[in-house]
Order: C-alpha cells, then structure tokens, then sequence
C-alpha cells in the first residue's frame, strides 16, 4: 500500500514510530509506538501541509482477552485540508501510561478525563487527572469489560455506602 | 339566627345558595387547580414536557402551567427523565426543600425504573429515593399521558386528607 502523507512526514522524522498503518473506506489509520506520541501528535499539528489542527476525539477500546489488551484512539482532523486521521497506540499494562496531548490542545484535558475516568488510562502531565463522569468515592473504570455487568455503587438510597457524603 | 333579632338584616338565603361541604374537600379543591410545577427535566422526554407545557396543550386548564425553578414555591415535583447515581442526591436535596404538602410525578418510563438503562450510571426508579404519587408510563409518554397523569394527581388531592394550619405552629 502507497503510505499517505502523514505517515510518511512520520517516517521521515521518527523512524521508528509507526509500528503499523491500513485504510478503509478511505479513513486511514495508524499504529504508533505508545511513547512517541507527543511528538507525532506535534508533527502532525505543526507540520505545515499535514495541519491536522483539530484533536476530534480521544478515546480507547478494551480488547479483553488479547494481547495487547488496550488501544488508545486519537482522531485527529486537519480542518484546512479536511482530512482525518486515526492514530492508535496499544498497551497491555492493566493501567496503561501514556503522554498527555494537553500541551497541545486544551480539549485534551476533559477528552483524557474521561478516558480516566471510564477506562483507568493515566495520563502522564494532565493538570489535573481527575474523575469526569462519575463522582469521587467510585471505584473502578466501568467501560472495561471486567468491570461487573450488576455491580452498583449509589451515592443514596438503598446500597448506598454509608462513607458517602453529599 | 341574626336576621330574627334584625329585620333590617336581609333574608333567609333561598335555596341554592348555599352549598355545604367539608373544609377538606375545598381546599383540596383549590389545591388541585393551583400546583405550582418543579420541571426536574434531565433527558429525552424533556422534549415532551416542552410539548405539554407549551400553549398548544394549555396546561392552565388543570392550573398547572405555572413551572416555578424554586423548590421552596412550588408544590410538585415532575421528574423527566434520566437520573443517575451522580444527580440522585441533589434530587433528593430539591425534594427536600420543598415545602409540605408537596407531590412527586415520575414522567417516563427512566424517571419511573431506569427504563431502558439498567446499567453502573443509572437510578432505577427515583422511587428508590423520594416518595412519587404518580408513574407516567411511556418512552418518551405522550403529552395526553403526562395530562391523563396531572388529571390523576388532582384526583388525588382533592381526594386525600388536607394538611393545614392557622398561624404560627
Ligand atoms: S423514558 Fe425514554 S424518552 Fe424518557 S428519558 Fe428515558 S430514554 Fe428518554
């Protein structure tokens, strides 16, 4: 397959980074090697033909039961030239770490709360990694596949824990 | 009998003039035509709570129309749509500060048993927290259903026992 632009802009300044790339229904995707991303993610913002200025969503899959079990998912999109591209990174740590997009765009703070708080990701220079969604005092990340189908955990009413203050 | 000791007095009432009743019976009466509403509106079946309230459906004919934003001055709550776990308390705090006498309508089938989330975020039912008079079923309900359930808490009032008091407690 012919490497688009932006993979090859990538290549040409860090080698070593796409670990993988495929399209489909002309939405091109590329795999990343998890510690490269700040730096991709510059390029891609900075570079001037790529321009991909607009962090569209973030967000991750939890591919329970394979290796490596968890993908992070950018999509970044370039409003000047309209395209869009997907980068993934993949981690099988039970709370992966990866580097915080927040220096570069501020919609990265709440997109990777919320990745936090539903997936357990951490992300390493967030201002302020706290939970989004969900209230203090939840435990666990409930969008993991392991996380109980039943389990509840009301802040009043009946099961309610009693530790809870409101 | 005053008009006997004083003829100037104007007579007897004639018939029809007087109706006997309970005291219950008229304030409830007059309670039941003067609710003042609370819109909890947190989803979807909003759109058909803005539909019933609008002029179309002219919610004054049940005395009803008047939504107030402060629990304090108002006298029933409806509650339309979704409540999740992070919102209940603060349900239950406006409920709270409402004063007595004080109602509760569930509009929708999440506001009545978490309808169709049964999931970590979702309340199911804000029966489990606050005291409701009337379930509204539906997903969204009709606004003929919301009415039909508004008809049914007059009912309810007019036919329950009154709280009142004069002067200070
Ligand atoms: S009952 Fe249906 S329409 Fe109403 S809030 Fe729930 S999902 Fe939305």
């Amino acid at each position: 397959m012919e490497k688009s632009p932006a993979h090859k802009k990538i290549d040409e300044k860090f080698p070593d980074a796409v670990l993988d790339a495929h399209a489909q229904h002309g939405d091109e995707t590329l795999i990343i090697r998890k510690d490269a991303i700040l730096d991709v993610a510059q390029l891609l913002k900075e570079d001037p033909e790529l321009q991909f200025n607009f962090l569209m969503d973030l967000t991750a899959v939890d591919y329970i039961g394979r290796q490596p079990r968890f993908e992070i998912v950018y999509i970044f999109v370039s409003i000047p030239n309209s395209t869009r591209l997907r980068v993934k990174l993949q981690s099988d740590d039970l709370y992966p770490t990866v580097k915080s997009l927040t220096p570069l765009w501020e919609t990265a703070n709440f997109l990777e709360r919320e990745c936090y708080d539903l997936y357990g990701i951490r992300f390493d220079g967030h201002p302020n990694l706290t939970r989004i969604m969900l209230y203090e005092g939840f435990e666990g990340h409930p969008l993991r596949k392991d996380y109980p189908k039943k389990k509840r955990q009301p802040l009043i009413g009946p099961g309610a824990k009693s530790s809870h203050k409101h | 009998m005053e008009f006997l000791k004083n003829p100037s007095q104007p007579g007897p009432p004639e018939d029809g003039q007087i109706i006997t009743t309970r005291f219950d019976k008229v304030l409830g009466w007059a309670r039941k035509y003067s609710q003042f509403v609370y819109p909890f509106v947190t989803a979807c079946c909003g759109m058909e709570y803005m539909s019933v309230a609008s002029s179309h459906y002219d919610l004054d004919r049940f005395g009803t129309a008047f939504p107030r934003f402060s629990p304090r001055q108002s006298d029933v709550i409806w509650v339309v749509g979704t409540i999740s776990h992070k919102l209940a308390p603060l349900l239950k705090r406006i409920y709270d500060q409402m004063t007595e006498p004080k109602w509760v309508i569930a509009i929708g089938a999440c506001a009545s048993c978490g309808g169709p989330y049964d999931n970590y975020a979702t309340v199911q039912g804000i029966g489990t927290i606050i005291p409701v008079d009337i379930y509204v079923a539906g997903c969204p309900p009709r606004p003929e259903a919301i009415i039909e359930g508004v008809v049914k808490l007059q009912k309810m009032i007019l036919e329950s026992k009154q709280m009142w008091k004069v002067g200070a407690p």
